[in-house]
């Protein structure tokens, strides 16, 4: 790439100064950064409390600490990383950013109700806080009734009402995506013109802005019982425990495909770049986008097979979790088409797109293990379900991110990372992660159940092999921190396009002006092209 | 073309076309038209959020009405159908009143007639609200609101405190609604006194309304599951 | 292998070759699948490694018969996947009839284990092998789940309802019994052991003692003491149904329901008997709810399904009925004699 010496013109960072202009601001790529910072923040600490459940599980006994504080350390893990981490990160940080550039608009539909989202993620985020400062929460992040409800003393309503706050934050940010998309396209931008970073999280804003409210409703049932004994979710009282779990599944199955969806998102990105080619099948992966948020919203009792469920409900939804897979594979192959045959290049935003192709695939081929009815009976609430969600959330949705924020920062900072640094990252990242988690996949079928303080002497080389591959993971994490924090100041400038990539985005300036566009563009084409339009078979 | 596309010619440098803009146009988007389908959208899927919201409750009634049919008449039966369906009347007026005042923004009506369809949407609002207010307190003073005070004399004294807590859980949420429905028509109707509105901006009004209708739909489908469980048994 | 590193759980049921046998299955296509799709990224990443910095990629857009191509052959796949699951699952929770009934009771934060013959265990259950054993379990508190892995069975304990799980034991030996559902501060701790005993061991520990009346003869002796016979008198007499011969029956309830008498209808009738009155009759039954323990109820469970002729102490005239689950319909007859998938 080319370093440029001339300094950037007005842009969005320097329009205007001030913490005001930035707790003020209406631009949403003001809002994404603002993401940015309290997202990483999250992060940092439900990786604090990960750090803490491994240094406990290194010895089978409960000799770092109590059990019952390691029962508040995995929840809070639990509930940060998903609700304040996993859910906002991409579509947050990376949507908010890109989004309204790649339709060719000038901001999304509602730019207050984008700056409110921040304000309610933050204070949601406050109030789970204070939840764990004061005492913390040790239901789980999955708060199954009774326990919940009844029997934990410990901060259940406040942490609920944290997540319950937060919802809305992700509730208004699908709102505001799914209007941006349909209604602030720029003039040629049809639909099949998208890019399919805009597709996947249209599919995900529609997981967003349904599911999310059931959640909402159902910790707040939780709250209500909790507080008036109301009976609910509590057989003593009169209520169903497991109406608890058909409520929040619900919401909690399509909520991973709000994680995942984003990342491929990303990776259709990285991978066309990178190979400088069109995607392979643009219209199947831009469906099965699709397809992956309507089948995720019918599947959410494979959570429930061993809880006495009808046996034909269970049939329902193991048939439909074998389908919610194929359009991911389909993506998958879709995304391998696209290499073959491309001018590759090995930057650190394709390592990362390598890692997520090669770690979800892995994921999400142990999730059909989980699909699996009779087989799901052994594994149900052992570490192989753990090391399952790990794959695809931290092996394919962090990966996605992480491969997003290099890709774009150069965009986002007009800044170009070291690439030395963060190749090297990259690869640590890489076995770090599989260090940790593959060998839960073992340690799981052998029996080793989830969220045990204390363990039986024959799981433990597994356990120290993970708490290993922990450590470096996390050296791997906080690499990109130091050098993406160095480069605002240090690293050499990046042009308008520092990867010879297509795209609306990278036809402005780095960083871009605060109006994103000086003229409205006009397309005629889609937007990702790197061949003429005529289609042509396999070479 | 070495960037896939062409760059429309007879603009400014935002890209506006060359005429005063309205002053409502909000600067990100390109004309009164498509910051009004913006808007309109946003609220219909924002109404879709509410939907499933109080679709949690609606699968919680089903699944204790279903498990308790008769304790769920008995309970019902304890509930003042008279009260409820004067209610029911009262939403549906409003939301008359609420479609008069968005036509007559629409058609850049006077001002007073604006502020007069929108005034007696909030008090039929207002009197939707007093009246749940009669209902509750009565809940109270007969020891049917669940907790340690309830009471119950009728043969299923389980189901009938599950049905009150949906009863006040759903008609609860949904006076939530109706107060900051309530709120939304005060600061609408500051606006119309204002005259904000006319033919070629109407939007608030319009979405308002949207979100009051909601609010009446929600009403049609609470009062029958909650005041007329089994209305045509009698004894 | 190594002295402490078990790759894999020892199989100690006949349910657990079977359950192994599908996971072979699925372990063999995802390292198919894995394996391929890494090495075709690995090989294209390398083979086709841009060798100019303004080089462009080929102009290929696709090929549905490709997109075809892999969108029903891993659906082919998964469906057999999905139909062996299920094959297996309804194997693995229809107890084969005249199994041997063990009743089990989760609390924070033990396993309370009661034999038919009375004898009591504490996060210990001794079963023989070589016979089906089925466990209806209940909770006094919270969710827990029962597993044993080296058998390769589990299920939810849930306050409010019974769970029902099954498996015949094949290898002496002593196996890990884990809570695997989180039920509080000693979530970890609720652990315990199942020893499976060759027949003739398993018979000695039986006739060992500690035995103090089965639940059945305890379910009598509660029936009496809580003076249910008062209003459930044999010859009809009294004020509440009569209950011999009941158990495993169809029933009328008042509000023109028709049930089946399980064992979840018998728990509803003892600690909530105006739910589900049975048609003709008053609903003047008193609760039970704070004056029996769990244990007690499914004693008195026992003690009713006993009338009946039912339970593994005589041969039943109808069939053992798992209890309900919520809204589900009576599952069809186990298949005969399947043995695992090889």
């Amino acid at each position: 790439m080319d370093t440029i010496t001339t300094a950037p013109t007005l842009n969005y960072l320097n329009s205007a100064h001030g913490l005001a202009s930035w707790l003020l601001t209406r631009d949403h790529k003001r809002i994404a950064l603002l993401y940015l910072v309290s997202v990483t923040a999250f992060f940092a600490i439900g990786g604090f409390f990960a750090m803490m459940i491994r240094l406990e599980l290194v010895t089978p006994a409960a000799d770092f600490v109590q059990p019952d504080t390691y029962n508040k350390l995995f929840t809070m893990h639990g509930v940060i990383m998903v609700f304040f981490f996993l859910i906002p990160s991409i579509p947050a940080v990376l949507g908010n950013f890109m989004l309204p550039i790649m339709v060719g608009a000038k901001d999304l539909a509602f730019p207050r109700i984008n700056l409110l989202s921040w304000y309610i993620y933050v204070l949601g985020g406050l109030f789970t806080l204070t939840a764990a400062v004061t005492g913390g929460v040790d239901t789980g992040w999955t708060f199954y009734a009774p326990y919940s409800t009844a029997s934990s003393n410990s901060h259940v309503i406040m942490a609920g009402v944290g997540v319950f706050i937060t919802g809305f934050s992700s509730i208004l940010t699908g709102l505001n995506f799914i209007v941006t998309v349909h209604r602030m396209r720029a003039p040629g931008l049809t639909w099949f013109r998208l890019p399919l970073f805009v597709w996947s999280h249209y599919a995900t804003s529609l997981i967003m802005i349904l599911g999310t409210p059931v959640i909402a409703i159902t910790v707040l049932l939780v709250a209500v019982e909790r507080g008036l004994h109301l009976g609910i979710f509590d057989p003593a009282l009169g209520g169903d425990p497991i109406l608890f779990q058909h409520l929040f599944w619900f919401y909690s199955h399509p909520a991973v495909y709000i994680m995942i969806l984003p990342a491929m998102g990303v990776t259709s990105e990285i991978v066309q770049a990178f190979a400088r080619k069109n995607i392979f099948g643009y219209a199947f992966v831009a469906f099965s986008s699709l397809a992956i948020a309507i089948i995720g919203f019918l599947v959410w009792g494979h959570h429930l097979f061993v809880s006495g469920q009808s046996t034909y409900a269970g049939l329902i939804f193991s048939i439909l979790s074998f389908l919610v897979a194929i359009p991911s594979a389909v993506k998958v192959f879709n995304w391998t088409a696209t290499i073959y045959k491309g001018a590759v290049s090995w930057d650190s935003p394709m390592l990362y797109a390598f890692g997520f192709v090669g770690l979800f695939t892995i994921g999400g081929l142990t999730g059909l293990f989980l699909a699996s009815m009779g087989l799901d009976v052994h594994v149900h609430d052992t570490y192989f379900i753990i090391a399952h969600f790990h794959y695809v959330m931290v092996g394919g949705a962090i990966m996605g991110y992480l491969g997003g924020l290099h890709y774009w920062w150069p965009k986002i900072t007009g800044r170009m990372y070291p690439e030395g640094w963060a190749k090297f990252a990259a690869l640590t990242v890489f076995v770090g992660f599989n260090l940790t988690f593959f060998p839960q996949f073992i340690v799981g079928y052998l029996g080793m159940p989830r969220r045990y303080a204390m363990y039986a002497p024959e799981f433990q080389v597994y356990n120290v092999m993970s708490s290993a591959g922990a450590s470096i993971l996390a050296v791997g994490y906080v690499i990109p921190l130091i050098y993406f924090i160095w480069s605002l100041k240090y690293a050499p400038l990046a042009g308008k396009d520092p990867w010879g990539a297509k795209g609306l985005e990278w036809e402005i300036p780095s960083p871009p002006p605060t109006e994103n566009f000086a003229v409205t563009p006009i397309v005629t084409e889609r937007t990702h092209q790197y061949a003429p339009s005529r289609e042509v078979g396999i070479a | 073309m070495p960037d896939g596309h062409a760059h429309a010619a007879p603009l400014d440098a935002h890209g506006h076309p060359h005429e005063p803009a309205h002053p409502k146009l909000q600067h990100h988007f390109d004309d009164m038209g498509q910051q009004a389908e913006a808007s309109t959208l946003g609220m219909w899927v924002f109404l879709v959020t509410e939907i499933l919201f109080f679709g949690g409750l609606f699968m919680c009634y089903l699944v204790y009405r279903w498990k308790s049919p008769s304790g769920f008449q008995e309970a019902s039966f304890e509930l003042n159908r008279v009260w409820g369906a004067t209610n029911t009347a009262v939403l549906i007026i409003s939301s008359l009143t609420m479609a008069l005042a968005v036509r007559a923004a629409q058609t850049s009506a006077k001002r007073g007639t604006q502020v007069f369809f929108l005034g007696l949407t909030m008090f039929f609002g207002l009197v939707f609200l007093g009246i749940k207010a009669i209902e509750y307190t009565d809940k109270f003073v007969h020891h049917h609101v669940p907790g340690p005070h309830f009471h119950w004399d009728g043969q299923y004294p389980k189901p009938a405190e599950q049905f009150y807590s949906l009863y006040f859980a759903m008609t609860g949420l949904h006076a939530v609604h109706m107060i900051v429905g309530v709120g939304i028509m005060a600061v609408i109707t500051w606006m119309a006194w204002r005259e904000t509105f006319d033919e070629d901006y109407y939007t608030p009004v319009e979405v308002a309304g949207l979100y009051w209708h909601f609010v009446d739909i929600v009403w049609i489908f609470l009062f029958p599951l909650l005041y007329l469980i089994g209305g045509h048994f009698k004894g | 292998m190594f002295e402490n590193l078990p790759l894999f759980p020892e199989q100690a049921s006949e349910q657990a070759a079977q359950v192994d046998a599908l996971f072979f299955f699925l372990v063999a296509v995802s390292a198919f699948f894995a394996i391929l799709i890494a090495m075709m990224v690995a090989v294209f990443a390398v083979k086709f490694h841009r060798r100019r910095q303004d080089e462009v990629g080929d102009a290929i857009h696709g090929s549905i018969p490709l997109e075809l191509f892999w969108t029903f052959i891993p659906l082919g796949i998964t469906m057999v996947m999905f139909v062996w699951g299920a094959w297996l699952f309804f194997h693995l929770t229809r107890a084969p009839k005249g199994a041997m009934e063990v009743y089990v009771v989760g609390k924070q934060w033990m396993w309370k284990v009661e034999h038919m013959d009375g004898q009591r265990e504490i996060n210990e259950l001794h079963v023989p092998v070589g016979r089906p054993v089925k466990l209806i379990m209940g909770s006094e508190d919270v969710i827990h789940s029962f597993f044993i892995p080296a058998f390769r069975v589990k299920a939810d304990v849930i306050p409010g309802r019974y769970n029902t799980m099954w498996f015949t034991a094949n290898a002496p030996g002593r196996y890990h019994i884990f809570c695997t559902q989180y039920c509080g501060t000693k979530h970890a701790a609720m652990i315990g052991w199942v020893t499976a005993m060759e027949p003739a061991g398993y018979q000695a520990w039986r006739s060992g003692g500690g035995a103090t009346g089965g639940p059945v003869e305890n379910g009598a002796k509660l029936f009496q003491d809580l003076a249910c016979n008062t209003c459930h008198k044999e010859d009809g007499s009294g004020r509440g149904p009569v209950l011999k011969g009941l158990f495993g029956k169809e029933v009328q309830l008042s509000s023109g329901q028709t049930i089946t008498v399980d064992e979840a209808y018998v728990r509803e009738s003892i600690l909530n008997p105006q739910a589900k009155v049975a048609a003709g009759f008053q609903p003047i039954m008193p609760t039970f709810q704070g004056l029996v323990s769990e244990e007690q109820v499914l004693q008195l469970i026992a003690y009713v399904k006993s009338l009946s002729g039912e339970g593994s102490a005589a041969p039943g005239t109808s069939a053992t009925q798992a209890p309900s689950p919520a809204g589900g319909a009576q599952p069809p007859a186990p298949p005969a004699k399947k043995s695992g998938m090889n």
